[in-house]
Formats: structure tokens, C-alpha cells, sequence
């Protein structure tokens, strides 16, 4: 759509309209109601669940009594299933990666006019029920399914190994359940890439591999930062595909605050369970910031 | 050379799409199997039988039309929410935007079991009785993030030259939102209304911990996977899967043709 550029009077006049649109109250009262929904059933259930984790008793009557031992408690309880969350949630998170980012790329550089369409078929397989879709892995990886069938066969696997119920099954069904969270963010950081500076590092006799390692790679951080974020996170506080694809050896901390919530109904456990969950999600992306770094981000996309 | 690393990325790309889809090939077959046993893990044998009759097995029914909807009233509700929380942040500067924008964030960043639990206190706190409403609750509270973004990503290539022509021309402020940029923002919040609806029908997580004894389709097969899976799960399964794709894709290729049309003219 190529339309005349805007004459100075335009802009003037433009400037004037916009000038008069930013006074007075018409942003908030287009954000309030929407604001208020986000305030009221985000952000009140957070200060809740903070209370509750201070509580103590036994359901269905609980106090609140400052106590903290409730997050010593339940760090020192279910240590293993925390570490084991961010194990596999890492792992989960670093395939999905490597399986993304070519893809991402292949997208964005060869999709021509059909990128769209690409992009639809990468999302459409989410469209399937998470739940039917970590059942279907379940008959993927069954004892007597086509996986394990050809890794007996190049004797990857000895002739009584099984995928199903162990740690592999479980980081597979996680790399697998959050992968579009991966490709999305990647393509639409590849997308931006402008071509012009690809073309400029091979004038200057940079090799495909130098000028992709130079240029494209350093220019698609922000999309590689997105797209960790976005799978690690889920990741580390899913519970079905440990439930569904593992035994209650490869269960993870998502499992534990699950059932202390909705079996055991202790809420005050279940709620610090949540909030340590999240602290060290904070913690984590903080440290992936820092080891990223945000200057290496800019200094990248100046060169 | 270059054709060898040409054809390597597209065989790779074929491969990593093969991979994405063998799970769904999986689910759409086994819509068509005979099981023997309660379980639907091995193939038995084809039959129509699951698609002419797919809501054969008790609860199926009822735990989907409650599924349908809650995923069309939140996608309604968070459309409309999304809608205006994102022309105030495109079309405003105002003290509180860094705020909203980050009130916006969390939630996406926030891992479910946290939402869901943190809703259960609340309605406990409250003393509201869970159920449908809370469900409906829960379900446009997480789908409004993705509304504004994903109307928010149309509006900011939104050419404002095309509202001052109406403007010029005579129409109010009201005439120009309507017949001007409702329609050209239309399939942004054609996205944002399907990608509610997918996220809605698709949630497990926090409906699970918000749902008192309602059932939705994904509790229904959550339960059915402990006792049984009848087959008619894959076909309504595969059955959402067309709907979606297919709104999707009847969007993008709409949003060519207008595009194109409007190269055109």
C-alpha cells in the first residue's frame, strides 16, 4: 500500500490531533475493564496464595501465623522434585532449541509468500488437545510401538529396554508439548533480520557459516532469549507429561504441588511449593539474562 | 554445493514438520480403530463406527458442550477486553502504560499450576462456590494477555493516514472506528477471538484446579485416561483440530485476499 507521504501541514495537523487524543481519560477508561478483570483475578489470587503460604492447620481450617518454616519445609521435603523440574525442563527446553531454530530459519528465509501457511502448519498439531496429543506420545513410545520396536533393532535399547516410564519419555513429551513457543518467537526475531546485511558480510568475503555465525545468529538473540523463556517456564511447572509418559520416579515439582492442592488439601504446603517454584523461575531467567547479556544483544545488532 | 545445503534445509524442515505431525496422524487414526478393550493403544481394526457415533460414551457429551461454551463466552469476553486494552496502549501515551504493559506479561510468563492454584484461593477466600463460572472466570482471565498482543501486533502497522481521510471527509470520530478501523483491524481480532477459543478449549491445568465438579472435555479425558479411552476422545480430538486449523486458515488466506485486493486497487 504505497501511499503519498504526509505534506508538512499534515503532519502538523496529525501532531495537533494526536496531541488532543493523549489528554483526558479515554485510555483508561478503554483499560479499565479489562485492567480491573487482570487486577482482581491475577494479581488479588497472588497476594491469597502469599497469605496461604504463611498459614498453618490442618484442612479445612487454616491461620495465619507468619509461617515461614512452610517454604523450609517443603524445599528440604521435595528437593529431588525440583531439581528434577529444572533438569528437565533445561533439557526439554535446549532440544526444542536445536529442533526450532532450523525450522524457524527455513521459514523465514525460504517460505517466500507461503511463510504464513508454514507458520500455520507448525501451530496447527497444538490445536489437537494437549492432553490427546501426550496420550498420542504415550502410543508412540509404548513397549511394543514403532520407536522402541526400531531402537531394540540397532540395539540402542537392550531387548527388555522401554521408553515409556522413564526420564526420556517424559523430556521427550515436554520438548514436543511446548515446541511452537519455541518457533514462533525465533521466527518472528529471523523474520526482522534484514537480508541487506547478510548480502553486505558475503561482499565482504565472509564465508555462509562466518557471516550466519556473525550476523544471523547474533541478530536472532532476542528470539532465542523469547523462546527459552517461554518453553523453560511451562516446562518447569508442567505436571501431565510426568503423569501420563512417567511413574512417580520421574515425577516433578508440578505433580507434588497438584496433589498437595487438590488430594491432600494441604494448601499452606502446596502454596509455598508455588511461590519457591516461581522464585527460582525468576532467579533462573535473571541469571540467563545476565549470561546472555543485554549489551551483547545491542552490540550484536549494530555490527 | 549450494544446491546440497539448499535441499538439506528443506529435508530438514519436511522431517521437523513429519515429527510435528506424527502424533496428530496418530490421534486422527486411531479415531478410526475398533478397540477390543477399553484402552484404544493398539490397532484392532478400521470402522466409521467412533464418527457416526461420537458422542457415544457417557459424560462425552455434556463434558464438551460445557467446553464449547465456555471457549465461545471467554473468547467473546477476552476479545473484547483485549480489543480496548490494546488501542489504549497503541493509540495512547499515558502515565500507567509500562504498568499495564507489564500487567499484561506476567500472566503468559506465569506457569499455570500457579495461576490455577492461586485462583483455588481466591474462590476459597471468597467462599464462591467453583464450577462454571469460575471456570469461565479463569478462562477469559488467561486468555486476555493473548488478545492484546495479538491485536496489538495488527494496530501497530495500522496506517493512520486512512482514519484522517474519513475524518477529513466529514465522518465523526465514532463513523471513522467503525467504518474505518474495525474493519481493517478485523481479522486481528478474528486471530485474537479463534487463539481464545483454541486456548479455552484446549486448557487443562487450571480449569483442573478451578472446576468444582464440573466436567470440561479435557477433565473428561484426564479422567477417562486412568479407566478407559474410548476412541470417540480421538474423534471429537480430532474434530477440534479441524475446526481451529481450519478458522486459522480460512483467516490467513482472507487476510491475502484483502491484502492483494487492496495492492490492487
Amino acid at each position: 500500500m504505497a501511499l503519498p507521504q504526509a505534506t508538512p501541514t499534515q503532519h502538523l495537523r496529525e501532531r495537533r490531533r494526536l496531541v488532543g487524543l493523549r489528554r483526558g481519560a479515554a485510555p483508561y477508561a478503554l483499560l479499565t475493564p479489562g485492567t480491573a478483570w487482570l487486577v482482581v483475578f491475577f494479581v488479588v489470587p497472588m497476594y491469597y496464595l502469599a497469605k496461604m503460604s504463611l498459614e498453618q492447620g490442618i484442612f479445612p481450617i487454616f491461620s495465619f501465623s507468619w509461617e515461614w518454616s512452610n517454604f523450609s519445609d517443603a524445599v528440604s521435603a521435595y528437593q529431588t522434585q525440583f531439581v528434577r523440574s529444572f533438569e528437565y525442563a533445561g533439557i526439554a527446553t535446549l532440544i526444542a532449541l536445536a529442533i526450532s531454530y532450523p525450522l524457524a530459519y527455513w521459514i523465514a528465509f525460504r517460505g517466500g509468500r507461503w511463510k504464513n501457511l508454514f507458520l500455520l502448519l507448525v501451530i496447527a498439531p497444538f490445536f489437537v488437545t494437549y492432553l490427546i496429543r501426550t496420550l498420542a506420545w504415550e502410543t508412540i513410545l509404548s513397549d511394543n510401538g514403532i520407536v522402541v520396536t526400531v531402537l531394540k533393532d540397532v540395539h540402542v535399547l537392550g531387548s527388555g529396554g522401554r521408553l515409556l516410564a522413564t526420564s526420556a519419555a517424559v523430556i521427550a513429551g515436554i520438548t514436543y508439548n511446548f515446541l511452537p513457543f519455541m518457533v514462533l518467537p525465533l521466527y518472528v526475531s529471523l523474520e526482522q533480520v534484514d537480508g541487506r546485511l547478510i548480502e553486505a558480510a558475503e561482499d565482504l568475503y565472509a564465508s555462509r557459516v562466518r557471516s550466519f555465525l556473525r550476523v544471523t545468529l547474533p541478530l536472532s538473540l532476542p528470539g532465542v532469549f523469547a523462546g527459552v523463556l517461554l518453553t523453560f517456564i511451562p516446562a518447569a511447572g508442567d505436571f501431565i507429561n510426568a503423569q501420563l509418559l512417567g511413574t512417580p520416579r520421574q515425577y516433578m515439582i508440578g505433580n507434588v504441588i497438584q496433589s498437595q492442592f487438590l488430594s491432600l488439601r494441604n494448601y499452606p504446603t502446596a502454596a509455598a511449593l508455588s511461590f519457591v517454584l516461581m522464585g527460582a523461575i525468576l532467579v533462573l531467567v535473571l541469571i540467563f539474562a545476565r549470561a546472555l547479556g543485554t549489551d551483547r544483544l545491542t552490540a550484536g545488532a549494530a555490527a | 554445493m549450494r544446491f546440497v545445503r539448499r535441499n538439506l534445509l528443506n529435508a530438514y524442515a519436511v522431517l521437523a514438520l513429519a515429527y510435528l505431525f506424527l502424533p496428530i496422524a496418530i490421534v486422527v487414526a486411531f479415531s478410526f480403530n475398533n478397540p477390543r478393550g477399553r484402552f484404544n493403544y493398539t490397532w484392532e481394526g478400521f470402522t466409521f463406527k467412533n464418527w457416526t457415533h461420537p458422542l457415544d460414551y457417557p459424560g462425552l457429551g455434556s463434558a464438551l458442550a460445557v467446553s464449547i461454551e465456555i471457549a465461545v463466552l471467554s473468547a467473546i469476553v477476552a476479545t473484547a477486553l483485549g480489543t480496548l486494552i490494546a488501542l489504549a496502549l497503541v493509540r495512547y501515551r499515558f502515565r500507567g502504560s509500562a504498568t499495564t504493559n507489564l500487567l499484561i506479561f506476567i500472566p503468559m510468563t506465569t506457569p499455570e499450576i500457579v495461576m490455577g492454584a492461586s485462583l483455588l484461593t481466591l474462590f476459597l477466600n471468597w467462599k464462591i462456590p467453583q464450577g462454571f463460572g469460575t471456570i469461565l472466570i479463569a478462562h477469559i482471565m488467561f486468555n486476555i494477555s493473548y488478545v492484546v498482543v495479538t491485536v496489538r501486533a495488527r494496530l501497530v502497522g495500522f496506517d493512520r493516514h486512512l482514519e484522517e481521510a474519513a475524518m477529513d471527509l466529514g465522518a465523526n470520530e465514532v463513523v471513522t472506528f467503525v467504518r474505518v478501523t474495525l474493519p481493517l483491524i478485523a481479522p486481528g481480532i478474528l486471530a485474537a477471538a479463534l487463539l481464545s477459543f483454541a486456548l479455552s478449549i484446549d486448557d487443562f491445568v487450571i480449569t483442573y484446579f478451578n472446576a468444582g465438579t464440573v466436567t470440561t472435555f479435557p477433565l473428561f479425558v484426564w479422567g477417562a485416561a486412568r479407566v478407559s479411552i474410548p476412541p470417540q476422545i480421538n474423534v471429537i480430538g480430532t474434530a477440534i483440530f479441524v475446526v481451529a486449523v481450519g478458522g486459522m486458515l480460512a483467516n490467513v488466506l482472507w487476510q491475502n485476499r484483502r491484502a492483494r485486493r487492496l495492492l490492487a486497487a
